[in-house]
């Protein structure tokens, strides 16, 4: 059922972001192709009245009281950060220039 | 195995390296040996044979010792120690580890060093138990050979050549190659098997739930699970113990005690009235069983030991498990795209940035090309089509009900049979670079492996033999209803020592020495 052709490729990688080099894409897109054709085989055996499973187990929320309790330094959040400065994380631009 | 002029090291009659953890804690603990020269003779067979096999990524040989002088030091002082208290283990590189750099085998995290320590290495130090240094894997945990490891493919023990499986290839060569005594693996698909049937070693994944995944690096959160990797069934229940447990940190941990794993494994050899399940369709690859004759013979032959036992061996029919490889190949890449979004370089992993002034979006896309390799981008992109509008229904939706039925089909299969067995692994190990242009080919390893995952129920690979057309090893499979992994080590105990006597000896005992290479 599926057709996955070079351009959805690109597309799903934008949509990841994932910025693919084009022998990437041209790589990837006949693997994913064969890959996505061989998956769709799940369509063959669910009913409709097949309810879906996303868990192996019943999942409950958990939570935990509402305290103050210690948690990491910001010097240790901090020492991990490709880039950081005055005690924050430093990040590229986020809003255009405009 | 002929050495041709090459050096070989290590294997000297009483090597240290050469017990099992079982041996390593009585000799601890009738004063025999100290942790000291435990720690140290398998530190210096990881600085004689590590670079042949790539197992290790990172030793820490200083935080080891120091560790080991404590438990010395507090044994001489007469306190009472854990049982495996100074016997050292090895990490796969999925676990983080406070103060040691954790990569999980990518170059995104190539100079990650966490601040805190995954609650499985918690209990290991609780346990007072030295820490080796971290292990080798596929990136991310994707991969059945180990070759998809940013830092280079991890060599099999039995043959320098062929990969260690995967992705838990590296944790696997360390127990089988006695770099360490015990290892610690991560298993979604088969990861902790696998490898473990084609390095000769034992490898129990538990029940989904039983031990904590705090501060494990998540691929698939609904089918992750961490267990330990060892020579024998006894070893693995010393160190399942150890982990397993309610861990408050995580919320899928399941509120209950460890099973009795322990007692299992070193318990009553008799199988007595136990029905042992061969699923029909395990390994069916839809065109034929993906299974190697030499694998098919020695899974015969362990069902043969079985009856032996006094277990009885039925038929049992699992029809939706040959849609399972299908499933997983959804829901893991859907689960992975997910998790591995957090890895967008703006606090912590690789950061590349483009030229010019470029956006957050456009350093992340840039970052994720660079520091992701090709399987890991791969599987983020299947699982974000799966996932996207329009496909969501047709895959991810479907998928999840394939899963309800081979939920249903172990159901039906444990009302007529305790266990449920198969060959481990299709194939013993092959060589490396013979599978890597061929995704489809890499999956199939894990085909036997998967439908547990999917369903959650624990599964054990146990040694059984090696294969006659080229003398590597073979695992065979245990799976037993969730909360039930007892019943793995008691038949895994039982088959080990009755295979043990008939091939006249343990399989990790008849591996070849390794080659000195550099």
């Amino acid at each position: 059922m599926s057709n996955l052709s070079r351009d959805d490729v690109a597309h799903v990688a934008m949509l990841a972001r994932i910025q693919l080099e084009d022998h990437e894409l041209d790589r990837l897109a006949g693997q994913l192709d064969q890959i996505v054709d061989w998956v769709g085989q799940v369509n063959e055996v669910a009913a409709d009245d097949v309810p879906p499973m996303s868990h192996p187990l019943p999942l409950v929320n958990v939570t935990r009281s509402d305290e103050v309790r210690p948690s990491l330094s910001q010097e240790d959040a901090l020492a991990n950060a490709p880039a950081a400065e005055d005690g924050r994380f430093g990040v590229p631009r986020i809003l255009d220039e405009e | 195995m002929e050495s041709t002029g090459m050096t070989t090291a290590g294997n000297t009659t009483g090597d240290l390296t050469r017990l099992t953890a079982l041996q390593m804690a009585d000799a601890l603990a009738a004063g025999e040996v100290t942790s000291v020269e435990l720690t140290q003779a398998h530190l210096d067979r990881i600085e004689a044979v590590n670079p042949s096999l790539n197992a290790f990524l990172l030793v820490d040989a200083d935080g080891a010792l120091a560790t080991a002088r404590e438990v010395d030091e507090a044994r001489a002082r007469g306190e009472e120690l854990p049982r495996l208290a100074g016997v050292p283990v090895a990490v796969k590189d999925i676990a983080c580890t406070r103060g040691l750099t954790t990569t999980a085998g990518s170059r995104m995290l190539a100079d990650f060093v966490p601040p805190y320590d995954a609650t499985i290495v918690a209990r290991l130090r609780d346990a007072r138990m030295p820490i080796l240094g971290k292990t080798n894997m596929d990136e991310f945990a994707m991969g059945s050979s180990t070759e998809h490891s940013a830092f280079g493919p991890t060599r099999n023990p039995w043959d320098l050549d062929r990969i260690p499986g995967g992705s838990g290839g590296g944790s696997a060569a360390a127990v089988a190659g006695f770099l360490a005594p015990l290892a610690i693996g991560s298993d979604t698909g088969g990861s902790i098997r696998q490898p473990g049937a084609v390095t000769g070693t034992v490898g129990v994944k538990p029940t989904y739930g039983g031990v904590s995944r705090y501060g494990v690096i998540a691929l698939a959160s609904s089918l992750d699970q961490i267990g330990p990797c060892a020579r024998t069934v006894a070893d693995a229940a010393l160190l399942h113990e150890v982990l397993g447990g309610h861990d408050p940190l995580d919320s899928t941990s399941i509120d209950a005690p460890v099973p009795p794993v322990v007692a299992a494994a070193t318990g009553t050899r008799d199988l007595t009235g136990l029905r042992v399940g061969v699923v029909r369709e395990i390994g069916d690859t839809g065109e034929g069983s993906a299974f190697q004759p030499g694998v098919i013979q020695r899974f015969e032959e362990a069902l043969d030991q079985l009856r032996e036992l006094g277990a009885t061996v039925v038929e049992v029919s699992c029809p939706h498990f040959v849609y399972a490889m299908a499933a997983y190949y959804l829901i893991l890449p859907s689960e992975a795209s997910s998790n591995l979004a957090r890895y967008d370089a703006m606090r912590y992993g690789a950061r590349t940035t483009p030229e010019g002034s470029p956006s957050a979006e456009q350093v992340m896309a840039a970052s994720r090309d660079d520091a992701f390799g090709d399987e890991v981008k791969r599987r983020i992109i299947l699982g974000t089509y799966a996932l996207s509008s329009g496909y969501y229904d047709a895959y991810y939706g479907q998928a999840q009900k394939v899963r309800t039925l081979i939920a249903r089909d172990f159901q039906a299969a444990f009302e007529q049979a305790d266990v449920l067995v198969s060959p481990t692994a299709p194939t013993t190990a092959f060589r490396i670079g013979d599978k890597m242009q061929d995704p489809m080919a890499m999956y199939l390893n894990d085909i036997a492996t998967i439908p547990a995952n999917l369903a959650g129920v624990p599964g054990m690979s146990i040694p059984s033999g090696l294969a006659e057309e080229d003398g590597l090893p073979v695992g065979v499979q245990i799976l037993a209803p969730a909360m039930e992994d007892q019943r793995l080590y008691a038949v895994g105990a039982a088959l080990e020592e009755a295979l043990r006597q008939a091939q006249g000896g343990y399989v990790f005992e008849k591996a070849p020495e390794i080659e000195v290479r550099s």
